[in-house]
C-alpha cells in the first residue's frame, strides 16, 4: 500500500519539470568558457568600436558642453523664470529611475527567490550603477557655481556654515550617494568569484590584474559563507534603500508648495515609474546583449524577457493608476488650482508631451497580455524603447508644471536650447561607452551565482544520471 | 628563521603547506566533508565553484557573524547621523526657515536613514574581507589543477597546521574518502 503510493507520487514528481533557467544543456565548464570566453576574445569585434567610437564622441561632447556651461553659466539652457527646473532635472530623474531596476533585480527578486535573476542581475546591476553616474552629474553641473559644490556636504569650513539638513535637496545628495556606494560595493562583491575565474584562466599580466580585483578568492566554503551572509545582507540592505531613494527624489517635488507636485500619492508613484523605466532600459540592454554575444541567448532566455515583460505590464499599470488618481484627486479635492494644473497637462501647450507619455507608459505595456507579442523579441525590443521614451517625458509632463503658475502674468512657455539636447544626448553617450567597456571587460552574467542555480548544483540532485550512465 | 627550518626539514627540501584532494561534483564533495568533519580535521576547507547547500552542516561549521558587525555599525551610522544634524542645526548652525523647528527628527530621518545604509554597506563589504581571511597568498595556490576551484572543479584542502597533519597519513585519507588527483602543496 505504502509502496504503491510512493511509487506513484515520485511518478507525479517527475513529471512536472522545473523550467529551465539555462538552455543548451551546458556543463559547468561550458559556463565558464562561454561567459570568460567574451571577455578573453582577443580580436574586439568590429562592432564594438564602431559603437565606442560613436559614444565617446557624445561623451565627449559631454564634457565640452560642460566645461562652456560653467565658464558661461546656466543661462545656456532653456531655463527661465517660471520654469526654474527644466531638462536636467528631468533627466537627473530620468537616470535614477533608470538605475532603479538594477537594484530591484539584484536585492528584490534576489529575496523573493526569482532565480531567474542570476542571468541579469550583473549587468542590471552595472547598468545602475552607470545610469547612476549619469544621474548625478545633472544636479551637480545644475548648481550654477560648481566651485562652491561641496557647501553640499557637512565639511568644516572658516565660514563656520553648515548645509540645511531640512531640505529636500540636501536629502537627495545623500541618497543618491548613499544609493551609488551601495550599488557599486553590491556590484563589486557579486563579481569577486568570477574575478577569480578570470584569474585562474589568464596568463601573464592580465592575471594579476583579475587576481588583484579577485581579493585573493580561493572558492573555500569557510569563504562562501561569509560571502553568502554578506549578499543577503547587501539584498536585504539595498531593497529598503532602492524604495527610498526614488521617494527621496520624489520629495523634491512634494515638499514644495507647487499644485501638482505637492502631493502624497508622488513617493510610491515615482517608486513604480522608475521601476518601470529600468525594466524598459534593462530589456533594451538584454535584447542588444543577445543580438550581439549569441552565446548569452543561453542565459537571458525568451523566459527571462518574458517575465520581465511581465514586470513591465505590472508597473505600467501602476503608473496609469496613478496619473488616474491624480486626476480624480484634483477633482475631488475641489481646489481651482490643482484642478487646472491637471487640466494644463493633459489639454494645454504641452498636452502632445502629456499624450506621448500616457501612450507610451500605459497603452503600450497593454500589449503584454498577449504570450505571442510578450514573448516575441522585435515586439519586446520596441515596447522597451517606447517605454523609455514615455517615462523621460513622465518627468518632463512633471517639470513643465511650472510653466504655468499661480499668476497668468508669470506664465511662460519653456523651450529647451541646442544645450539642453546636447547634455541629454552626452549623457547617453557616457552612459553607453560606460556599458560597452563593461560588455567587452566585465563577465556579464554572474558565472558563480548560473552554477549555483543549475540542476547539477544541488548536492541531492540525482545526480549524476550522465555520469552513471556513462558508467553503465 | 632556524627553527622553521628544522621543523619542515632539511633546508632545501620544498616546504609542505598542505594537501589537496579533487572530488567528482558537489554530493561527492558533501560526503567527503562529513567524514573529514567526523574524522576531526581542524584547518581544512572544501573549495567549489559555488556555494553548496548544507556545505556548512557537512563541515560543522557555525553561522556567520557578519550580520552582528554590520548591526552594530547602522546603529553607528543611525545615531552619527542624527547627532552630526541636531548639532549643525540646532546648535553651531540654528537657521530659522518659515517657523520650522530646529531639531525633527520628521526632517532628519531621510538623511539618518541613508547613513545607517552607508554604515552597514560598507561595513558589509569591509567587514566580509575579514572573516573570508582575506590574503592574496595562500597554500592552495601552489597547486595547478587548483585553477578549476573556479570554474567546475570540487576540492578539499588540508592545512599543514592542522594538528593531525602527516603528509602521507593525510593523503591517505584523502583518497579513502573518494579524493583524486591528491597532491602536496609545496612551495616552488
Amino acid at each position: 500500500m505504502s509502496a504503491t503510493t510512493s511509487t506513484s507520487t515520485s511518478a507525479t514528481v517527475q513529471k512536472w519539470k522545473p523550467p529551465k533557467l539555462v538552455l543548451g544543456n551546458p556543463s559547468f565548464h561550458d559556463v565558464t568558457d562561454q561567459i570568460s570566453g567574451i571577455v578573453e576574445r582577443r580580436d574586439t569585434p568590429i562592432w564594438w568600436w564602431v559603437a565606442l567610437g560613436i559614444s565617446v564622441s557624445m561623451a565627449g561632447a559631454f564634457f565640452i558642453q560642460m566645461a562652456w556651461l560653467f565658464w558661461t553659466g546656466v543661462g545656456i539652457w532653456g531655463n527661465n523664470v517660471p520654469v526654474g527646473w527644466g531638462w536636467p532635472i528631468v533627466n537627473f530623474v530620468f537616470w535614477v529611475g533608470i538605475g532603479h531596476a538594477g537594484t530591484l533585480i539584484s536585492a528584490v527578486l534576489f529575496l523573493l527567490r526569482q532565480k531567474w535573476r542570476t542571468s541579469i542581475n550583473r549587468f542590471a546591476e552595472a547598468m545602475t550603477i552607470f545610469a547612476v553616474i549619469c544621474a548625478g552629474i545633472f544636479p551637480g553641473i545644475h548648481v550654477g557655481r560648481i566651485w562652491v559644490a561641496y557647501w553640499m556636504f557637512p565639511i568644516p569650513n572658516q565660514m563656520a556654515m553648515w548645509p540645511n539638513f531640512r531640505s529636500a535637496l540636501m536629502w537627495d545628495v545623500f541618497a543618491v550617494g548613499t544609493y551609488f556606494t551601495a550599488s557599486l560595493l553590491f556590484w563589486y562583491t557579486g563579481l569577486v568569484p568570477d574575478w577569480a575565474t578570470l584569474r585562474d584562466r589568464a596568463k601573464g599580466w592580465p592575471k594579476k590584474i583579475y587576481g588583484f580585483l579577485a581579493l585573493g578568492w580561493r572558492s573555500g566554503n569557510s569563504q562562501w559563507k561569509h560571502y553568502e551572509a554578506a549578499y543577503l545582507l547587501l539584498a536585504g540592505i539595498a531593497t529598503p534603500l532602492v524604495l527610498s531613494v526614488h521617494s527621496v527624489v520624489s520629495t523634491d517635488f512634494a515638499t514644495s508648495m507647487v499644485f501638482g507636485w505637492h502631493t502624497t500619492i508622488f513617493p510610491p508613484y515615482f517608486v513604480a515609474g522608475a521601476i518601470f523605466s529600468g525594466f524598459g532600459m534593462v530589456m533594451t540592454l538584454g535584447i542588444l546583449a543577445r543580438l550581439v554575444y549569441p552565446p548569452v541567448k543561453n542565459y537571458i532566455t525568451v523566459k527571462t524577457l518574458e517575465l520581465m515583460a511581465k514586470v513591465i505590464m505590472l508597473t505600467g499599470m501602476m503608473v496609469g493608476y496613478a496619473y488616474s488618481m491624480e486626476m480624480f484627486i484634483a477633482w475631488y479635492s475641489g481646489n481651482g488650482y490643482e484642478q487646472f494644473v491637471f487640466l494644463n497637462r493633459a489639454f494645454g501647450p504641452y498636452a502632445w508631451a502629456y499624450w506621448i507619455m500616457v501612450s507610451c507608459n500605459v497603452i503600450i505595456p497593454q500589449l503584454f497580455w498577449f504570450k505571442k507579442l510578450r514573448t516575441s523579441i522585435p515586439v519586446l525590443f520596441v515596447a522597451s524603447i517606447f517605454v523609455n521614451i514615455g517615462m523621460w517625458f513622465e518627468r518632463f509632463v512633471i517639470v513643465l508644471t511650472l510653466h504655468r503658475d499661480f499668476l497668468p502674468s508669470s506664465w511662460d512657455m519653456f523651450k529647451p536650447t541646442a544645450f539642453d539636447i546636447g547634455f541629454l544626448v552626452g549623457s547617453f553617450g557616457l552612459f553607453f561607452t560606460l556599458f560597452l567597456l563593461f560588455l567587452r571587460f566585465v563577465p556579464m552574467v554572474a558565472m558563480a551565482e548560473v552554477k549555483g542555480v543549475m540542476p547539477e548544483a544541488d548536492p541531492h540532485h540525482e545526480s549524476y544520471h550522465h555520469a552513471t550512465e556513462k558508467e553503465a | 628563521m632556524a627553527a622553521n627550518e628544522a621543523v619542515a626539514g632539511t633546508a632545501h627540501a620544498p616546504v609542505v603547506h598542505g594537501a589537496l584532494a579533487q572530488f567528482k561534483d558537489p554530493a561527492d564533495l558533501m560526503h567527503a566533508a562529513e567524514k573529514m568533519r567526523d574524522a576531526g580535521f581542524k584547518k581544512w576547507d572544501t573549495h567549489s565553484p559555488f556555494p553548496i547547500h548544507g556545505m556548512d552542516g557537512a563541515m560543522g561549521e557555525k553561522r556567520s557573524k557578519l550580520p552582528w558587525v554590520v548591526a552594530f555599525f547602522a546603529f553607528v551610522g543611525f545615531a552619527g547621523a542624527l547627532t552630526l544634524q541636531w548639532w549643525t542645526s540646532a546648535e553651531a548652525y540654528p537657521l530659522v526657515l518659515s517657523g520650522k523647528p530646529l531639531f525633527s527628527h520628521v526632517a532628519f530621518f531621510p538623511i539618518t536613514f541613508a547613513f545607517a545604509v552607508l554604515f552597514s554597506v560598507l561595513s558589509t563589504v569591509i567587514g566580509l574581507t575579514f572573516f573570508i581571511k582575506q590574503a592574496y597568498h595562500h597554500p592552495v595556490f601552489f597547486s595547478d589543477n587548483f585553477d578549476r576551484a573556479s570554474d567546475d572543479g570540487f576540492f578539499i584542502s588540508v592545512e599543514a597546521k592542522d594538528p593531525q597533519f602527516d603528509a602521507q597519513k593525510t593523503q591517505d585519507f584523502l583518497r579513502s574518502i573518494g579524493g583524486t588527483n591528491i597532491e602536496l602543496l609545496e612551495e616552488k
